[in-house]
């Protein structure tokens, strides 16, 4: 190669290079107005004004931030054992992450729904969904720790949801994966996808007063991907809407043949009739199998139990349930405004976003204005539900919100930007960029009946250039605009734990009032508890060996033991005798295989331990609580297979070498 | 995050933040998050005056048996009922070393203690751990004292 040609074939390659990245907007920093940084800044002692809930996406956790610092205060574990807590670790949290397939120690954490109370944020839960093993927990927001979990049978990639009706009567779970039903053999091929394939979507119900979830009843649908769904609310409450794609029925290559057509679904769903035909005896138990899993905050121990009966609806026996709208290109969000009047379809691929009008959908329904049906399920003219279509947009529209003023805000995937235009005229009123490709966004309250629309948070998925890189992985992020005036204004970006999906943000206020800060010791109804070192002791049973241990700054008790042996299995319930807020205990014993533990005041936690090797094992406190911290630790003495070293435990005294090395049954107490 | 050290080495109170904010936000109202926070005692926090505790003879039984209990679970882990300092002082003696009014403030107020009582101070300098607040109401901690006085042979 000459050159010459080297050199344009260089050029060309930049002007290539150029293209791919022309999506991206330029002028970040002037993107940054002069009072950006008062606008984010919270002042050391002072607190934010909104909890932002943030979904960690594949590390199956949730991000808890301040808004507008963007400050990180916690991470918690819903669907992923967690190296900071223990949970999914702990003897007692195990069960949490049990499923009809195991145990599942990592899982997908997509959307998040927190309670609601006549279509606002109650601030009493928030549900989220596991993706790749369906699943939905309930995380209590007054520990911020995962209080329940339920596992969704007849699903596959749980990712159309959790979505959540007005007043919290249903938790809804859409299947994305389309799969023959967990009753009938699945063992076929798998192109006869249109014969066999079929999807569900799935009623949760929480109970009002202990969140308690069941599932209500499932309802079978065509084998088509559900993506996102959203709650009608006010005139349109008693209806769901699920966006589907690959109406196709395409099992391969979905990315050319689940695009083929020019439309594809929005479903609604008429739940209260649902409610009817469950009442009326339609409903059909089925034989199933899936786990649910409850965390008992007296016994601070989980539960898993396997259920194996759902009650499914079919739509051939359930007329007037089901409808399909016809929407533009993929549809991906499909979000109700305030009023519950307009449902926005974001079509991925669509050059326009359709607004439908509920009153029109019941119109259309009411004089049958159908477009034929789709596998026996009516579907409503495009025209009969249309409000109206917002032009020219952007590329790439994904998710709406709303500010409560009578404006959505549009997060557009391919041109990075955030569009806001009004839900009225549907004229497009102010762009800003995002940096870059920004997948979902939040408005606090935005997708109640009463958002707060002060800010609007970008969650992006592409963050190269705004931060100090950290080798090939870097940092995913967020963004903070100021929507109070009439142009959007970025005033910070923070970066996230994991892949930010969606995400909620509520006041403050609601929250912080209730924060649980310890557990009363009076109250712990562990079975292996020690309340206070007078209970502290160490017992036999065959080879398992249960310790009942207690932490208080800054020993440990006991902290000798001895007569331990090559298979036993040990079992160290240590109880923080703390009384006090923000004053967790640790406990790690060399060698471990499985992890460390870390008890909240007033809490009983165990680790499993079996020592491999004959030693002396160190076990100490991990967690810096006092100035005597580093002296919190203690000793297990582990003697071979068959000896006879007497079972001892003492702190303070150890009394041990007068003890009767003979009498190996005989626990030996020595008391400090 | 973690008080502990500083507050270990500072005994300041940075315990600002308790309980009980009975508010639920309005959309019109501005909140003043620190306003709302402010001025909300723990429910076992407020300081005990002198006179504010009897003493009575004989000893109420029921008061030194609940004493007990309470001790076994949240104080015997850190004080012995000897003279013998584990990680606070023996209990023996106590009551004719300190007031009522001084231990039960001890017990219920330890963060005003630390702040401004000269002799919570330097036990604080000989122990290195602060005297962890144990969730006690002043009921309890008049148990306690009842359990104490017995055990100094009253
Ligand atoms: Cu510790």
């Amino acid at each position: 190669m000459s050159h010459r040609k080297l050199m344009a074939s260089l050029a060309l390659t930049a002007v290539a290079a150029g293209a791919l990245y022309s999506c991206k907007p330029k002028g970040a920093q002037a993107a940054v107005s002069g009072d950006a940084a008062e606008k984010a800044y919270v002042a050391p002692g002072k607190y934010d004004e909104f909890y932002n809930i943030v979904s960690g996406g594949f590390n199956g956790q949730l991000g808890i931030y301040g808004i507008p610092s963007g400050r990180l205060f916690r991470v918690v574990p819903v669907f992923s054992q967690s190296t900071e807590s223990g949970y999914g670790f702990s003897e007692e949290t195990k069960p949490m992450l049990n499923t009809s397939h195991g145990f599942v120690p990592w899982d997908d954490l997509h959307h998040l729904a927190i309670s609601e109370t006549n279509g606002e944020h109650d601030g009493r839960w928030v549900f989220v969904n596991g993706n790749n093993t369906p699943r939905i927990a309930r995380i209590d927001l007054s520990t911020f720790r995962t209080a329940e979990i339920i596992e969704i049978p007849n699903s596959a990639g749980n990712h159309s949801s959790p979505f959540i009706t007005e007043n919290s009567e249903y938790v809804v779970a859409g299947t994305r994966f389309s799969v023959p039903l967990d009753d009938q053999n699945g063992d076929v091929p798998i192109n006869t996808y249109k014969q066999n394939f079929r999807g569900t979507v799935s009623f949760i119900h929480p109970d009002p007063t202990t969140g308690n979830m069941s599932i209500a009843f499932q309802i079978k649908t065509p084998g088509v991907n559900f993506d996102l769904a959203r709650a009608g609310k006010g005139k349109s409450h008693g209806w769901m809407f699920f966006s589907c794609y690959n109406t196709e029925k395409a099992n391969t290559l979905l990315e050319v043949n689940a695009s083929a057509k020019d439309k594809d679904f929005i479903m609604a769903v008429n739940w209260k009739k649902a409610e009817e035909y469950l009442k009326a005896g339609k409903g059909k138990k089925e034989a199933v199998k899936y786990a649910h899993n409850v965390y008992n905050e007296s016994t601070h121990t989980a539960t898993s139990t396997m259920m194996n009966e759902v009650t499914t609806l079919d739509p051939k026996e359930c007329p007037d349930m089901l409808y399909f709208i016809p929407c533009p290109k993929s549809p991906h969000g499909c979000d109700t405004d305030p009023t519950g009047e307009y449902i926005v379809g974001s079509g991925k691929l669509a050059a326009l976003i359709p607004v439908f009008s509920f009153t029109k959908i019941q119109q259309a329904i009411a004089n049958k204005t159908y477009d034929g049906d789709y596998d026996g399920i009516p579907v409503i003219k495009y025209d009969a539900a249309l409000y109206g279509e917002v032009q020219k947009p952007g590329l790439g529209p994904l998710h709406t919100e709303f500010d409560g003023k009578g404006n959505a805000y549009t997060s557009m995937f391919v041109s990075s930007e955030i569009v806001k235009w009004n839900i009225k005229d549907l004229k497009v009123l102010d762009r800003v960029p995002t940096y870059y490709s920004i997948g979902h966004l939040s408005i606090p309250g935005g997708p109640t009946a009463k958002p707060y629309g002060k800010y609007v948070i970008a969650y992006n998925k592409i963050t190269k250039d705004r931060y100090l890189p950290t080798g090939p992985e870097l940092t995913q992020s967020a963004q903070l605009y100021d929507i109070s005036g009439d142009k959007m204004k970025l005033i910070l970006d923070f970066p996230t734990n994991g892949e930010p999906h969606y995400a909620e943000a509520i006041p403050a206020s609601m929250l912080m009032s209730k924060q649980r800060k310890i557990y009363k010791i009076e109250e712990n109804m562990h079975p292996f508890v020690a309340k206070g070192e007078g209970q502290t002791k160490v017992v036999r049973n065959g080879n398992r060996v249960d310790v009942y241990m207690t932490a208080i700054r800054s020993h440990l008790t006991p902290d000798n033991i001895e007569g331990v042996k090559i298979g036993d299995e040990v079992f160290f319930h240590v109880t923080n005798l703390e009384q006090d807020w923000d004053v967790p205990h640790g406990f790690a014993v060399k060698g471990a295989n499985n992890a460390e533990i870390l008890i909240m005041p007033g809490e009983t936690q165990t680790l499993a331990f079996k020592p491999d090797r004959v030693g002396i094992f160190p076990f100490y406190c991990t967690d810096f609580c006092s100035a005597l911290h580093q002296e919190m630790q203690g000793y297990l003495r582990v003697s071979p297979a068959g000896s006879n070293v007497a079972l001892l435990f003492s702190t303070g005294k150890n009394n041990g070498a007068t003890a009767n090395p003979a009498d190996s049954s005989k626990a030996k107490t020595t008391k400090p | 995050m973690k008080t502990k050290l500083s507050l270990l080495l500072f005994f300041f109170s940075a315990f600002m933040i308790e309980s009980c904010v009975s508010k639920t936000p309005t959309h019109k109202e501005k909140l003043d998050l620190q306003e709302l926070t402010k001025n909300q005692p723990e429910e076992h926090g407020a300081e005990v005056k002198p006179g504010d505790i009897q003493l009575t003879y004989p000893l109420n039984d029921q008061w030194v048996t609940e004493g007990k209990s309470i001790y076994d679970v949240k104080c015997s882990s850190c004080h012995k009922l000897t003279d013998e300092k584990l990680v606070g002082p023996g209990w023996k003696g106590v009551t004719k070393r300190r007031s009522p009014e001084w231990i039960i403030n001890m017990v219920t107020n330890v963060d005003m203690m630390l702040e401004k009582d000269p002799v919570a101070q330097r036990l604080l300098e000989d122990c290195l751990v602060r005297m962890p607040n144990q969730n006690l109401n002043r009921d309890e901690a008049r148990k306690v004292l009842e359990f104490q006085r017995k055990n100094d042979g009253e």
